[in-house]
């Protein structure tokens, strides 16, 4: 069982859909939605419990929308 | 073992990464998976390690990064084309104690602004000049920049670049490199997250020798423009590290005022 749990928390409206968080992430946690936000961007959006709180997703978004948590379990 | 709920995760106190506060809350105006936002992000998050929100001055460019100055939530005046590096003399010679750096695109200081960023960092002005290059004037239509790539296509060079008819593309950071006022000299990338914490690094050690009155930074981010180039974010990532890498090559060329490369 994975030692740390993450999770992200992704502003939709200033989402623009650009997709690079997905190739950043190593666990596949996020994917683009069906639904578009406000600027009729499909916003990214977290679809799994696989987080392990890297950042990595957060620290690549052009837009800086990604807030991340995580726990030690 | 209890399942622990999003609610219990999303604490204040189980904070790892959130957008700094030394940008503004407008959204950026630049096309989705520009590498602008994210190097704005990273200078941002340099000057809040550094505690120095008050004591920075930073100037904007023209070119997309024009309104650089509505998002950084610090002292910003924005120059008339290419002449950042002028007025960052101006600024840092009236001011010493401020940490003053220009941010600039590749139209910008490898076009229009040759003559004042050749001469600044011939000076060894001790300010700090970051430079992204995409290869490409991005906001006025993605037009041929001096720094397009040998038979890269751009609008006004729709069958690629002709070296021979255009000119070869111009390595502005080798060529700065070489002058004697410049401390140190790097380029780097922003695109993947282990290149954007070098990146971050490479802007915290040129602000930390700005500090320390060591002569002229000068930080190249090779970015991408998928908007200019005509692809996605993710396919203009791979055509940057396909093309754009081996011409313009990442890494340290000068530090502490000898060539390492």
């Amino acid at each position: 069982m994975a030692k740390v749990k993450g999770d992200i928390v992704i502003d939709i409206e200033k989402c623009k859909g650009c997709e690079v968080c997905i190739t950043a992430c190593p666990n596949d946690v996020i994917a683009m939605a069906k639904n578009v936000n406000g600027k009729g961007y499909h916003y990214a959006e977290s679809i799994n419990e696989e987080c392990i709180g890297c950042a990595n997703c957060a620290i690549v978004c052009p837009d800086g929308v990604i807030t991340v948590y995580k726990i030690k379990l | 073992m209890s399942e622990i709920t999003k609610e219990q995760i999303r604490q204040p106190e189980n904070l790892v990464y959130t957008k700094t506060k030394l940008l503004t809350d407008k959204a950026l105006s630049y096309c989705p998976g520009c590498g602008h936002g994210t190097a704005h992000r990273i200078v941002m998050e340099v000057i809040e390690e550094l505690n120095a929100q008050s004591e920075t001055i930073g100037i904007a460019p023209v070119g997309c990064s024009v309104l650089a100055y509505e998002f950084m939530n610090i002292d910003m005046q924005q120059a008339a084309h290419g002449r950042a590096p002028a007025l960052a003399t101006a600024v840092k010679r009236l001011m010493p104690e401020k940490l003053v750096f220009t941010y600039q695109g590749d139209g910008d200081l490898a076009a229009i602004g040759t003559a004042e960023t050749i001469h600044a960092c011939n000076r060894g002005e001790n300010i700090t000049i970051i430079f992204i290059n995409n290869g490409i004037y991005g906001m006025t239509g993605g037009q041929m920049a001096p720094t397009t790539l040998p038979n890269m296509k751009a609008s006004t060079c729709p069958y690629g670049r002709d070296v021979v008819t255009m000119g070869n593309p111009l390595k502005m950071t080798e060529l700065v490199a070489q002058l004697p006022g410049v401390r140190y000299v790097t380029r780097q990338s922003v695109h993947t997250p282990g290149n954007v914490r070098k990146t971050k690094k490479a802007i915290r050690k040129a602000f930390d020798m700005q500090k320390e009155n060591k002569g002229l930074t000068f930080v190249e981010i090779v970015s991408n423009c998928n908007s200019g180039w005509k692809m996605t974010p993710i396919q203009s990532n791979k055509w940057m590290e396909e093309n754009m890498f081996p011409f313009y090559p990442l890494g340290d060329i000068k530090v502490d005022g000898q060539l390492v490369k």
